[in-house]
């Protein structure tokens, strides 16, 4: 067997290594089986790397997880077969699927955070697996954990193992979740979307570290996510995957060149959507000299900045620079401590207290996390009546009329008037938490990340909801993000919001086109590009200090 | 499990829409399919029920009605013969019934009621409200509450009113740290900034934005008091400072019969085999209800 240069074996590539055939899998809840994955076939050969993406409940978790052979706890594996390596894992017994699992296939999963063991040194947890299959001695193991980590351009790989998992970061456990995976050398490593929980900057270099690895050790990888710049980024070949069926694979290039169904090329869309910023015709909110502070910690410093009426202003920003506080500020949940939003010529009071109804009417907020926003014990019915009866004193059946006509506003039908958020997905809830806004016919709707957590299909039809429902009834948006694609889409201005402070505002064009802010600069260049070769071009334009930032987004 | 694959139930013919069906028949389908041992709680619990509110009409002599022949062995005039008084034991258990679960119940609605809204009163206030009341209850709680509550009955005499009245704060301390912890996490929650946003009453917020995401603990709770609360009322009884005579209680009847036993009878056990068959036919009931309530999903 042939090694490469720091020890590990290479091995040849080509052959079938994992061959799914007609598997199908059903998953029990509320009361009856549904069907999860309905027949797919998946190839992944021999050093292949395979994407699988899809929106969530595609079946592409429970695909990836019946490549171990296994089915999560109310699921099961009802019919075909997954051969690896010419074994049938579908009805092997469990001590069998234990000496491959973590031996010969190894898992990623989605969030580092929960999936480490927070009492226990990472180091400990990475060589686990090796040291019970009695593949290596501890001293071996831990010798190799240590070369592994370097790959994986951790900083200070012979230490950072004797930390616990809370005192690393979180793009820094993915890597290290990834060499717990590779400890053992397997033939093939199953990726769950290991960086959706990661912000757009870190992704970039775990992504990186990730593929290094991979390609130099030769292994075999699905690569599940619902994110396609990602996947060209990673993947060989890609399946898309969609109500449990596949809709579509082939190659990367042929994939990203030329999607053959309407779905996969609906998955580009997001990217594709652009409105042409308008001019503002009229200011509906002023905030003028703002500055808050959550107890004696100051987050905002003297902010400055104007709504224009039936316009989307987007406030863009890393984590922290203060964007949500505005919001707040705005909305009436902080008050703040200088300065005034003054609306519709008079100054707004600083509480929510002060603010009458026919006040709190104009103004709605929409939250980042639906789940959290909407309370688990209201149906989708009282959420929204409610609403409408508070604010256009509607009862009785006009009250029903009315949430149902607002349901269909939402392109949702009256099926959904009895639902818990916990029976709806996402972008359901999403479109809930929007329609709650709608009912109070309200002048400016502050959306917080509201498509942050949602897939880019979902996404994409959110961004089209909110903008088909401003050109309906001229609403004003004021629209939080760190994405821009999504600024991309939907906003007529632009604000750029660094350590509480405002660093650049205008139009759209104007503000993401040359010359740039440093920091808007830095946002453009780290969100992944649809094209096969971008992660490896930016990653030497990176190294190399002379040149800064050749890419860009726009 | 996240799976939203329903079948779309709109392209059906419909009837014209009414809120609330789909949920109602849900509610029954879910009682349908109730365990066997929650099936058993509500059987026994409804048989409890019944033989409390009609003990007049089904008891065969009156509660305190004296008969000449004390410790009758058991026949067809005295079908569990009677007690050392000479009065029928079969009347007592069935009066005891009333008795016992009237007082059970009534104690823990009160110490509920006082528990979780001093709780909310804590969460939403915060401050040196919540400081006052956590305290508090830190000082009942450290001190045991059998002899608390001896205490208490010695200090204010030993009434049925003063008994409920006593047991139900000495309970509330738990209904009280429950309601405060889970209503603190509730509270943080963005969709009670969402109520706040669009003016809602603070009474909203706490009856019907925090509670009913706080209920289903608060209700076990309030399940294991139950059986707690009589069996400290057994205890208290048995104590001589509970529930006095000749109003029959299950407790004070194993106390008073309780020589019996040292001849082989085994009329003094029926009274606390109720008191057994009711507390695990209220813990089924309860566990059930709370596993749907919660949503858990059983592993399969």
């Amino acid at each position: 067997m042939s090694t490469d240069k720091s020890g590990f074996e290479t091995r040849p590539k080509g052959g079938n290594l994992l061959e799914i055939r007609d598997l199908r899998i059903y998953g029990f809840s509320n009361d009856v089986w549904h069907k999860i994955v309905k027949g797919v076939d998946l190839t992944v050969k021999r050093g292949e790397i395979v994407g699988l993406i899809g929106e969530s409940g595609a079946g592409k978790s429970s695909l990836g997880l019946a490549a171990m052979g296994y089915a999560k706890p109310g699921c099961k594996i009802v019919g075909g077969q997954i051969l690896f390596d010419g074994e049938d894992l579908v009805g092997c017994s469990e001590k069998r699927l234990r000496e491959l699992r973590g031996n010969r296939i190894a898992y990623v999963a989605q969030s580092a955070a929960a999936a480490f063991n927070p009492a226990k040194r990472l180091i400990a947890q990475t060589i686990e697996a090796a040291v019970r299959k009695g593949v290596r001695s501890r001293a071996e193991a831990e010798a190799d954990a240590v070369e592994l980590y370097r790959q994986l351009q951790l900083p200070n790989p012979e230490t950072i193992g004797y930390r616990y998992p809370h005192q690393v970061s979180g793009g820094q456990l993915q890597r290290i979740m990834t060499a717990m995976a590779m400890i053992c050398k397997p033939d093939l490593i199953i990726f769950d979307e290991p960086t959706t929980a990661l912000d757009v900057t870190t992704q970039v270099d775990v992504l990186a570290s990730i593929r290094t690895l991979v390609e130099r050790h030769n292994t075999a990888a699905l690569y599940i996510t619902h994110d396609l710049a990602v996947v060209a980024q990673m993947a060989d070949r890609i399946n898309v995957l969609r109500h449990g069926r596949t809709v579509e694979e082939s190659t990367t290039e042929a994939m990203i060149g030329d999607p053959k169904e309407d779905y996969t090329k609906s998955l580009w869309a997001v990217r594709n959507l652009y409105k042409e910023p308008e001019e503002r015709d009229d200011v509906l909110l002023r905030v003028k000299n703002l500055s808050a502070s959550y107890g004696t910690h100051k987050v905002l410093h003297d902010i400055n900045a104007e709504f224009p009426k039936g316009r989307t202003v987007c406030l863009v920003g890393e984590s922290g620079s203060g964007k949500s506080t505005l919001a707040r500020s705005i909305a009436g949940l902080l008050p703040p401590t200088e300065g005034s939003v003054v609306y519709g010529g008079k100054a707004l009071p600083g509480t929510l207290e002060h603010r009458d109804r026919s006040l709190l009417k104009k103004i709605q907020f929409v939250h980042q996390i639906p789940d959290t926003a909407l309370n688990p014990r209201h149906t989708v019915g009282e959420v929204l009546s409610r609403s409408l009866k508070l604010f256009k004193n509607l009862s009785g059946a006009a009250l029903v009329d009315e949430t149902v006509k607002l349901l269909g506003r939402i392109e949702l039908d009256e099926s959904f008037y009895d639902r818990l958020p916990s029976e709806l997905s996402g972008g359901q809830k999403q479109r809930i938490c929007i329609a709650r806004a709608l009912a109070a016919d309200p002048e400016l709707i502050i959306c917080d990340e509201v498509t942050s957590a949602l897939d880019q299909v979902v996404q994409e039809g959110i961004l089209k909801l909110l903008g088909d429902l401003q050109r309906q009834y001229g609403v004003t948006y004021m629209f939080i993000t760190h994405d821009i694609n999504t600024v991309r889409a939907i906003a007529d201005e632009v604000i750029v919001m660094k350590a509480g402070k405002v660093v650049d505002k205008g139009l759209k064009t104007e503000v993401l086109s040359p010359p740039y802010h440093p920091y808007t600069e830095l946002l453009l260049s780290s969100v992944p590009e649809m094209e096969t070769g971008w992660l490896s071009g930016l990653l030497k334009s990176r190294q190399s200090p002379n040149v800064q930032g050749g890419q860009q987004a726009f | 499990m996240t799976m939203t694959t329903k079948t779309d139930t709109s392209t059906v013919a419909r009837k014209p829409f009414k809120p609330g069906r789909s949920r109602r028949s849900k509610a029954l389908k879910a009682l349908a399919r109730a365990p066997l041992s929650a099936w058993f709680g509500m059987i026994v619990v409804g048989f409890y029920v019944t033989i409390a509110l009609f003990a007049p009409q089904i008891a065969p002599y009156g509660e305190a009605q004296v008969f000449p022949e004390p410790f009758a062995p058991w026949s067809p005039e005295f079908v569990l013969g009677t007690d050392q008084l000479g009065r029928d034991v079969l009347t007592r258990l069935i009066y005891g019934a009333r008795n016992t679960i009237g007082i059970a119940v009534l104690t823990t609605l009160l110490s509920f009621g006082i528990g979780v809204s001093l709780g909310l009163i804590a969460t939403l206030f915060k401050g040196w409200i919540d400081q006052a009341l956590s305290r508090s209850v830190d000082i009942v709680l450290s001190i045991p509450g059998l002899i608390f509550s001896l205490m208490l009955l010695a200090i204010f005499g030993s009434n049925v009113w003063s008994l409920i009245v006593i047991i139900a704060v000495l309970d509330s301390t738990n209904f009280y740290r429950l309601a405060r912890t889970s209503g603190l996490s509730v509270a943080s929650m963005e969709f009670i900034e969402a109520a706040r946003l669009r003016g809602e009453r603070f009474s909203w917020i706490v009856f019907r934005e925090i509670l009913p995401n706080i209920l289903p603990p608060l209700i076990a709770e309030a399940g294991l008091r139950f059986c707690f609360v009589f069996l400290t009322i057994s205890a208290l009884s048995f104590l001589g400072v509970g529930i006095q005579p000749p109003t029959a209680d299950w407790g004070s009847m194993v106390r008073e019969n309780a020589t019996l036993i040292t001849y082989g009878d085994i009329t003094p056990l029926l009274p606390a085999a109720a008191i057994g068959l009711l507390t695990v036919s209220v813990n089924f009931v309860v566990d059930w209800f709370l596993h749907k309530l919660s949503g858990l999903k059983n592993e399969h």
